[in-house]
């Protein structure tokens, strides 16, 4: 489809982005999100929490479609994702 | 029925009726409130089914026939959780099915009444005929530690005003009732009278909002106000041992906080909860102690050992658990002997003995089941514990 | 420390927060473990289902699967092992505005339970089954139950099962069930969907859903960690909505049967109570 102007959200709407976040304490490793996340967000980082559970990372956080999987299929209730507008602020980091 | 016209349609019955003690204790439950019976066939308590299945959908109450008595039992608990006042009866066979669920109506802290007209046993036993064996079942029956409530009718007047007795102690402590009748008491028929009320003691409700409250703290009575499902304050409800959230928090502090607690709720309110008859126990030297149909049996032993001359007196146990201990204990102290004649061999007799302490002579009177004494067996036990 | 690896955590509310006693969490469930996933479908079908949340509550039996009760923050019942069904049938029936959801194990309701289960579908009483079916018992430690499959190996069968397993959405189909559905924990869209489903049909419906077990079956049986076994559902599954249950055997290693099998309309028993209660009133006593 042409534009002759480029409408300011089209992106957003084409494709949603999403910022993932990751409750540590409750993670287990399991790895689920890292391994269905459709577009490979996540990877296995280094660091791991006070159980001794190696914590996923968002070594390509820009792909993130806020799709909401990795919230779906993990079982400890440990990682969602929300929506992000490059243009907004960001939720508190 | 004894009325032509019987006023079942229009709900309660009231007045003067002759029927049979199964049939008074299903009347007694509905007088009572109950609005719920789950069942499972079996004699000699068919007939408790069979009527609340007659008489529920005219009162807009519930009648299921589950595929048994464990499930019967448990429905009966996840109805009480659904606000209505309800209950089951069996006989021995079921009532050992029922055993594990009790005790999570007794952890739970879950009101509602189990009926048991007890037949001759081990196993199937005697289906039809009389038996008082399942007392100690009663009070044992589910494992762990805890106290219980079992009532004991010796008429079918006597079910009726236990039955709704049972409702309303179930209520008051927040705990399964049992109402330990038996196959003569349920099966025979005699006048009873309905109340134009009987008394209701409402279900403790919590007077705060939603947010603020544990499921299972106490107040200072020691018992919790029980908030149903649906009510907005998404109670957490379980069999493993909990906190007062209702949480479970599996370790000695809170078994031990709990259990204590669920012991003592009852044992605090023996006064409230036992009720005994005496007929001239004061001055006797011996007593009759019994519960049931055989205390029918044993008070005619008594009048027959009076006639001879022979101080007798007879205490009937209306509360069989908790047990009157106490007043056992003083009364021992004033008698030469106790006669405790039960179809069974001898169960409430140790408990009598116990409470004694050695004070008093115990005399039990055994029968296996599938008959009563003569009063004679009762006599000659009372002539000899006199002389 | 790299660039990367810094943490992005932002402790704000998880999105299924409000519907969890979050103060319980972690949860007991092993790592690996499919229970928390089939949990998380089962509150994203809640809220998807638009039911009055206040009226619905969940009952558990006894087992790994039976501690989800514990986790929802909603009116919820952990019973006795196996008696979940007749417990939450009590609930349904004293207050017909509820909606009753029974959430336990494979033993807890078929072995133990499996009595009431089938009878609940034949009365077509009004609740919604979920069965976590890990083929074996989880909590006790990895025994063979009523759907392990035949030669695997648990700790009461070391050298392999001598016993068929339960075809499960067989026996609730044959049972009465009027909604019956398998999916595993990797099918976390379309569990959540058939769940939401399942929630809104009236009358018995049940689904089951196929989950690793990673610390004992998954072990026992050298299948791998939780991962490997999401990734053999990946491999293994296959759709087959409406097929006759009769074919959804599940083998050790075979492939895996998923679908929305029946879907039928039957009167309730609360239908037929209600029935009843117009005829008594339309007949003069
Ligand atoms: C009457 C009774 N028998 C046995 C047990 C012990 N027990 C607890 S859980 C369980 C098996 C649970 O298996 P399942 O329902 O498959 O749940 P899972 O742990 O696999 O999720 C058993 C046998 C019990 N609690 N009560
Ligand atoms: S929301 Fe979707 S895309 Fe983003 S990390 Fe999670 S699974 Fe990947
Ligand atoms: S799925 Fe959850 S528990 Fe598993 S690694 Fe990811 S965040 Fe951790
Ligand atoms: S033992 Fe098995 S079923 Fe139980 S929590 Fe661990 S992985 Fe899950
Ligand atoms: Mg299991």
């Amino acid at each position: 489809m042409n534009y002759w102007r480029k409408p300011l959200d089209i992106e957003r709407i084409k494709l949603p982005r999403g910022k993932v976040y990751l409750i540590e304490e409750r993670c287990k490793g399991c790895n689920f999100c890292i391994e269905f996340c459709p577009v490979g967000v996540l990877a296995a980082s280094e660091r791991f929490n006070a159980k001794g559970y190696h914590l996923p990372y968002p070594q390509n956080e820009e792909a993130c479609t806020n799709c909401g999987l990795c919230e779906v299929i993990c079982p400890e209730f440990a990682i969602y994702s929300l929506p992000r507008d490059g243009k907004e602020e960001e939720p508190r980091e | 029925m004894g009325r032509k016209k019987s006023p079942v349609s229009e709900g309660i019955l009231k007045g003067e009726f002759f029927m049979s003690g199964d049939i008074a204790c299903a009347e007694g439950a509905l007088s009572a409130g109950c609005r719920f019976f789950a069942g499972y066939p079996i004699t000699p308590a068919t007939e408790i089914a069979e009527r609340m299945a007659e008489r529920m959908p005219q009162l807009g109450g519930v009648y299921i026939q589950m595929e048994d008595e464990i499930a019967s039992m448990n429905a009966v608990l996840g109805a009480s959780w659904g606000g209505l006042r309800a209950m089951t009866a069996t006989s021995g066979p079921g009532f050992s099915l029922m055993m594990e669920n009790l005790g999570l109506g007794i952890m739970t802290e879950t009101p509602c009444v189990l009926v048991n007209v007890q037949r001759g046993g081990p196993s199937t036993g005697l289906p039809t005929l009389v038996g008082q064996g399942d007392m100690m079942q009663a009070r044992w029956g589910t494992h762990g530690v805890y106290e219980i409530i079992a009532l004991s009718p010796s008429s079918p007047q006597e079910f009726f005003d236990l039955t709704v007795r049972a409702f309303n102690l179930a209520e008051k402590y927040r705990i399964p009732v049992l109402v330990m009748a038996d196959e003569v008491v349920g099966h025979m028929t005699e006048r009873v009278v309905i109340p134009e009320e009987v008394p209701y003691f409402p279900r403790r409700k919590p007077n705060f909002p939603p947010g603020d409250y544990s499921s299972f703290q106490p107040g200072e009575d020691l018992i919790p106000p029980m908030a149903n499902a649906g009510e907005g304050y998404h109670i957490h409800v379980t069999g493993l041992t909990h906190d007062e959230r209702g949480y479970p928090v599996t370790d000695e502090i809170t078994q031990e906080r709990l259990v204590r607690r669920l012991v003592e709720k009852i044992r605090g309110y023996k006064k409230d909860i036992i009720i005994l008859e005496e007929k001239g126990v004061e001055g006797a030297e011996v007593v009759v102690c019994s519960y049931g149909i055989s205390a029918r049996v044993g008070l005619w032993a008594v009048e027959l050992a009076r006639r001879e001359g022979i101080k007798a007196g007879m205490l009937r146990l209306l509360t069989v658990w908790p047990f009157p201990q106490e007043r056992i204990r003083e009364v021992a102290s004033k008698v030469k002997a106790f006669v405790v004649p039960e179809i069974n061999y001898g169960q409430i007799a140790l408990e009598v003995e116990r409470s004694t302490g050695g004070r008093a002579e115990v005399i039990p009177i055994s029968h296996m089941g599938g008959g009563l004494y003569e009063p004679e067996d009762i006599l000659k036990a009372i002539r000899k514990a006199a002389r | 420390m790299s660039q990367v690896e810094k943490p992005t955590v932002v402790p704000l509310e998880h999105p299924r927060e409000s519907l969890l006693r979050e103060e319980r969490l972690p949860h007991i469930w092993c790592s690996g473990c499919g229970i928390g996933t089939a949990l998380n479908c089962f509150i994203g079908a809640l809220e998807r289902s638009g039911l009055p949340l206040d009226k619905v509550a969940i009952v558990s039996g006894i087992g790994c699967t039976g501690r989800a009760a514990g986790y929802i923050k909603l009116d919820s019942f952990h019973t006795t092992h196996g008696r979940a069904i007749p417990f939450a049938t009590g609930l349904r029936l004293a207050n017909p505005e509820l909606k009753v959801v029974i959430f336990s194990g494979d033993g807890d309701l078929i072995a133990i339970g499996g009595n009431h289960f089938i009878h609940a579908a034949r009365r077509n009483i009004d609740m919604t089954v979920i069965c976590v079916n890990n083929f074996n018992y989880g909590m006790t430690g990895g025994q063979a139950g009523p759907t392990t499959p035949a030669m695997a190996k648990t700790a009461t069968s070391p050298y392999g099962n001598s016993e068929h397993p339960f075809n499960l959405p067989y026996l609730a189909a044959a049972s009465g069930a009027v909604y019956v559905a398998r999916w595993t924990t990797l099918h976390v869209r379309r569990l959540e969907r058939a769940l939401t489903e399942a929630l809104l049909k009236e009358g018995f419906s049940f689904v089951e859903v196929i989950s690793p077990c990673p610390t004992y079956f998954d072990r026992m049986n050298r299948l791998g960690e939780g991962l490997d076994m999401m990734k053999f559902y990946r491999e293994s599954s296959e759709i087959a909505h409406g097929l006759d249950p009769r074919k959804a055997d599940i083998d050790l290693g075979g492939k895996i049967i998923v679908g929305k099998f029946i879907d039928i309309e039957k009167p309730t028993y609360l239908d037929f109570q209600q029935e009843i209660q117009a005829r008594m009133e339309g007949e003069p006593s």
